[in-house]
């Protein structure tokens, strides 16, 4: 049972990155124009930076 | 140039471009596609004096930051010329910045989302078996994830419930927030006991659901409120002020009276006053109903929302703002509007008949075990079961997923769904009303009848020299016909009665009875005289909605009983109403006249969806069970109706009919649904066997199916 000391931390850190990426893609306006981002990806300008 | 300019770090530039607000909102009505996009924010970023401009596609708008030199006339001019239709919107009737409170519950759901997933992965280690020491540690970390983020989380609900307490009222957040607090410090009571279930998970995907359903009702009413917010921006009215200095635009609600304004052909009054100069035809068909256009000369008292057709004038303000005499009225509307927000929804009903019921089942099975078993703690554990598995999980998403998918459906069908009663009241409509200016028919003239050969060429000529309706229809009539326009000279228009001319030795004349010594007798049309002869008739007809005859007849096959009530005259409406197949007519009526119609419809208990455009309409489409305006009409009118009809096309009104009944179908559908599953779970609750491996398969399995029922409809 030992692995659990080293597992249950791997896997809550784990899930806290996705959280935070979570609230950064928030934070960040990547929800404002799910409608423009699946048409921005076919245009060749480098774009990565929605409006807030 | 200047955004590089900009990024450099100028000290001229007050705050550097990714701090500055966008300032200009642009209407971009016709983007689709990615080179769209590219072409509008390379536009708009070439223009001068604009800092950075982004292209939201969802909203087809582009938000531009500028330095404040830039115009959004200019810049409209410039996508114009780039090949994008563009307009301005007016920001501060948007309101500015982004969706505060969407974001705000979005975030409240992610944590919520995560939280529970990660406990969730805990408990099943429990449910299947943990012991001892494990068990424990797995629930301290349960609990060290669920305690902060149900407190951030659960807000909303705790919220709302705490208002709803102070107002005196046991809304549905009241056993919400009870069932998640009590749920989260029994779990915690259990932890130092070390015995009974934990339900740690279940508080989390209760509040997990919940937010999603809150999240869909707010971004339905969100993207509606924004569209509509949209089309009164989009018509933001100005004025040409004849100052001291020459003419300049304002807006229309900066005038004072004693303004001096001109108002060009096509043009719609600004301001109530009074014509100085210039004779002209009025277009009062939005104020009044009425097509046939009315002759004003100087002296003569002019209305705001009357539409100006054929002479310039300048006008002398009496009124501005909100004193003229459609702000009055306007307002006049949206306080009658607020009756209609009685309407009880279904998931208030729902909501009202299930929260009581919560409450006296989660007492009466604490107060049986307490006096049967005797244990106070074994009893408030198996109500606190009850609670949480009665929790109307499937019940908040039962309505809200049905409105998204109706809403979307509806949207695609040109029809743009306002109020969030809207989708019930319609299908509960069994009687439709039609005004007839500008909603079964376009409002432009047609040419019934009119003289061939050398006449019709001699009035072609004539007719294209104005720019009233009638000439315009006696144009296009005659240009079809292939009629050549004869050489008049000396073509001069009278504003307010017609056109006169010299053709060959003869004067000849097209316009008024009066005009052209003809007798008035009443119906609508205009008149041709050349040289000595008799003047001749040319018959007016009005021109359909597109759908318009379509729409009746299939509203008639469904059932409906289907009216028209006009502000026109008799004989226009009797005739329009024989072409359309509609019965009951009736014209000439004001606008109290319309509303007590409706008044007299509703106390034979009827249900009437009023469709209509205008002013005179507003009242009757407030007084309405429910209403929808073509996005043609005036603002009142799509400020008052429930639903907006953004297509040109009526047939899309018996599709909102159709689909609101198939809306309101699934939502009682869902609701049965969700009472089914918790029909099945509260008497295993209620003898104490309930565990939070079943409260969860419960809440999620009811949840999905009713998500999944809810999106049938998007098909």
């Amino acid at each position: 049972m030992n692995i659990l000391a080293f597992l249950i931390p791997v896997s809550l850190i784990l899930g806290g990155l996705g959280l935070l990426a979570f609230v950064w893609s928030l934070r960040a306006a990547q929800y404002e124009d799910l409608e423009g981002a699946r048409h921005r990806i076919l245009s060749d300008d480098h774009d990565d930076a929605p409006m807030r | 140039m200047t955004a590089a300019c900009a990024c450099g770090g100028i000290a001229a530039v007050p705050a550097s471009a990714a701090e500055a607000r966008p300032d200009i909102l642009i209407h971009l009505p016709t983007i689709h596609c990615a080179a769209c996009i590219v072409t509008a924010e390379r536009t708009l970023s070439a223009a001068p004096g604009v800092l950075s401009a982004r292209v939201n596609m969802g909203l087809k708008r582009a938000l531009v930051t500028t330095d404040g030199t830039a115009s959004a006339l200019d810049l409209c001019t410039r996508l114009e010329a780039a090949g994008l239709s563009a307009q301005p919107l007016d920001a501060a009737t948007l309101g500015q910045g982004a969706d505060h409170a969407g974001r705000d519950l979005l975030m409240r759901m992610g944590i919520a989302g995560f939280a529970m997933m990660n406990v969730m992965l805990l408990s099943v280690a429990v449910w299947s078996g943990a012991a001892e020491s494990t068990r424990q540690l797995f629930h301290l970390i349960s609990a060290a994830i669920t305690v902060p983020a149900i407190a951030y989380s659960a807000r909303p609900f705790f919220d709302a419930a705490w208002r709803s307490l102070k107002a005196g009222r046991l809304g549905m957040d009241v056993p919400i927030s009870l069932a998640i607090l009590l749920a989260t410090a029994m779990s915690l009571a259990e932890i130092v006991t070390r015995e009974g279930h934990v339900w740690f998970e279940a508080a989390l995907s209760l509040t997990f659901f919940l937010l999603v359903g809150r999240y869909l009702d707010q971004s339905c009413r969100r993207a509606a409120r924004s569209a509509a917010a949209e089309l009164s921006a989009l018509d933001v009215p100005t004025a040409t002020r004849l100052g001291a200095d020459g003419p300049e635009t304002v807006p229309s609600g900066a005038l004072v009276p004693g303004d001096r304004i001109r108002v060009l052909p096509g043009q719609r009054l600004p301001a109530d006053g009074v014509i100085e100069e210039g004779e002209t035809d009025l277009d009062r068909s939005a104020m009044t109903g009425e097509t046939e256009p009315a002759a004003a000369a100087p002296g003569d008292e002019v209305r705001a929302g009357e539409t100006n057709l054929t002479g310039a004038l300048v006008v002398r303000v009496a009124r501005a703002g909100q004193d003229t005499q459609l702000a009055r009225l306007a307002s006049l509307v949206a306080v009658a509007e607020t009756a209609r927000n009685r309407h009880a929804s279904l998931a208030d009903r729902a909501g009202a008949a299930y929260a009581p019921l919560v409450h006296l089942l989660a007492a009466a099975s604490f107060a049986f075990w307490w006096a049967w078993g005797g244990d106070a703690w074994q009893a408030l554990g198996i109500a606190i079961a009850v609670l949480i598995i009665t929790c109307p999980c499937a019940l908040g998403l039962a309505v809200p997923a049905v409105s998204v998918a109706a809403s979307g459906r509806l949207f695609r069908a040109g029809l743009l769904v306002k109020s969030a009663t809207a989708l019930e009241r319609l299908s509960e409509v069994d009687t439709i009303v039609f005004d007839k200016t500008g909603t079964l028919t376009t409002g432009t003239p047609a040419i019934a009848a009119a003289p061939g050969g050398t006449a019709l060429s001699v009035a072609r000529a004539l007719a294209e020299g104005s720019d009233h309706p009638a000439a315009r229809a006696l144009a296009r009539h005659a240009r079809d016909r292939g009629a050549e326009p004869a050489t008049v000279e000396a073509r001069r228009e009278v504003p307010g009665h017609g056109v006169a001319g010299i053709w060959g030795i003869s004067t000849v004349r097209l316009g008024r009875a009066s005009f052209t010594g003809a007798e008035e007798d009443g119906r609508s049309g205009m008149w041709l005289h050349i040289g000595g002869s008799e003047p001749e008739r040319i018959l007016l007809k009005e021109m359909l909605r597109s759908g318009a005859e379509d729409a009746v007849a299939a509203l008639k096959a469904n059932g409906y009983r289907v009216l028209m009530l006009s502000g026109d005259g008799a004989l226009a409406v009797a005739d329009t109403a024989q072409r359309l197949g509609i019965d009951e007519a009736e014209g000439g009526l004001s606008p109290e006249d319309k509303v007590a119609r409706l008044e007299g419809l509703a106390a034979e208990g009827r249900r009437v969806l009023m469709v209509g455009d205008g002013l005179n309409d507003t009242a009757a489409l407030a007084a309405a069970h429910a209403s929808i305006a073509p996005g043609t009409g005036l603002d009142a009118a799509r400020s008052a109706a429930d639903v907006v009809l953004l297509t040109g096309s009526l047939l899309a009104v018996p599709e909102a009919l159709r689909v609101a009944k198939a809306a309101r179908a699934r939502m009682a559908q869902n609701l049965w649904l969700a009472a089914g599953y918790n029909a099945i779970a509260i008497p295993v609750a209620l003898v104490g066997l309930a565990t939070p491996l079943l409260a969860a398969l419960a809440m999620s399995t009811s949840s999905i199916t009713v998500s999944l029922n809810a999106l049938r409809l998007s098909r």
